[in-house]
């Protein structure tokens, strides 16, 4: 336990580097999420567009 | 269809490099915090306040790395007309503003305890805040047109025209008497940076390495995605318009 409060104490310097820690994380999160979701949806836009012309190519050859 | 050759091999390529590239990321960063707020020893000048470094000076090479990255694929785009270089710029853009920010975030937190300010409008503070612009200002360029083709176009002659901040912000320490201290990896005769400290620095730097490459990948793959589906749209108004 006293390990533990040493490091959230950071030799008084706890309030400077945990907060510094904190945000890198945080902002490094939101572009790998905002990334990552940017990708799945043009990715699931582009396959719907392209079902849809393969679905239309077969009805007018059909025809 | 040979517009899309390129993304082909690219989007081949990504799928390979992926695994590893977000493999190495997680590895390293957990690897680097580890013995960034554990295992290294505090400095002897600055305490504890130093592990900020092992944040900080690995966001400011990424920040500066991103922009090169950026402005190389903007003259290869302008140059060459490479289909891919464009959006490879485009991508790189939010991670190399990310890194920017967090660097001018983390100094600040750095810049309180040591030197008393958050802030101070010294040649190597300056330049990296003029960086943040440069790529806030490339980001809104790049979106700022309907035609994406001419967006591209005007952020790429940005990225280009800005680049020369880039050697202002290495050499600003040399240059002018500031308040940020020189470097002391990155120099001639070698790092003047002790192993203990070096080991968490150089994997948190790999680790962001490793994470633009991902990012790269996955924000390529969602620009390839958006063009082509530009290029149907195009075609079927294309084909309306004939009244096919």
């Amino acid at each position: 336990m006293e390990s533990i409060s040493a490091l959230a104490h950071m030799g008084g310097y706890g309030g400077y580097v945990w907060p510094a820690y904190g945000i890198s994380i945080l902002v490094l999160l939101g572009v790998l999420v905002a990334s990552v979701i940017g990708a799945r949806s043009a990715e699931a836009e582009l396959d719907a567009i392209q079902r849809v012309r393969r679905a239309n190519r077969g009805t007018e050859s059909t025809e | 269809m040979h517009r899309f050759a390129n993304p082909a091999r690219f989007l081949r390529l990504a799928k390979v490099i992926l695994p590893y590239s977000s493999g190495v990321a997680v590895l390293s960063l957990a690897l680097g915090l580890w013995f960034a707020l554990a295992a290294s020893p505090a400095d002897y000048q600055q305490g504890d306040s130093v592990r900020i470094m092992y944040v900080h000076v690995p966001a400011a090479w990424m920040g500066m790395f991103c922009y090169v990255a950026m402005a190389a694929f903007s003259a290869m785009a302008l140059i060459w007309k490479h289909p891919l270089a464009d959006l490879l710029a485009k991508a790189t853009a939010p991670v190399g503003a990310a890194f920017t920010f967090l660097c001018l975030v983390t100094g600040s937190l750095w810049g309180k305890p040591m030197w008393g300010t958050w802030w101070a409008w010294d040649a190597r503070l300056t330049s990296m805040l003029i960086l943040l612009f440069l790529y806030l200002g490339y980001m809104a360029l790049v979106n700022a047109f309907d035609d994406p083709e001419r967006g591209h176009k005007a952020a790429a002659i940005l990225a280009l025209v800005g680049a020369v901040n880039v050697p202002v912000i290495k050499w600003s320490v040399d240059w002018w008497n500031t308040l940020h201290q020189p470097a002391s990896v990155v120099k001639m005769g070698g790092p003047a940076i002790d192993s203990s400290m070096l080991v968490p620095l150089l994997l948190m730097a790999l680790g962001f390495k490793a994470y633009w490459i991902s990012i790269l990948i996955l924000r390529g793959r969602a620009e390839i995605a958006a063009q082509k589906v530009r290029v149907i749209r195009m075609a079927q108004i294309h084909a309306a318009s004939r009244g096919e």
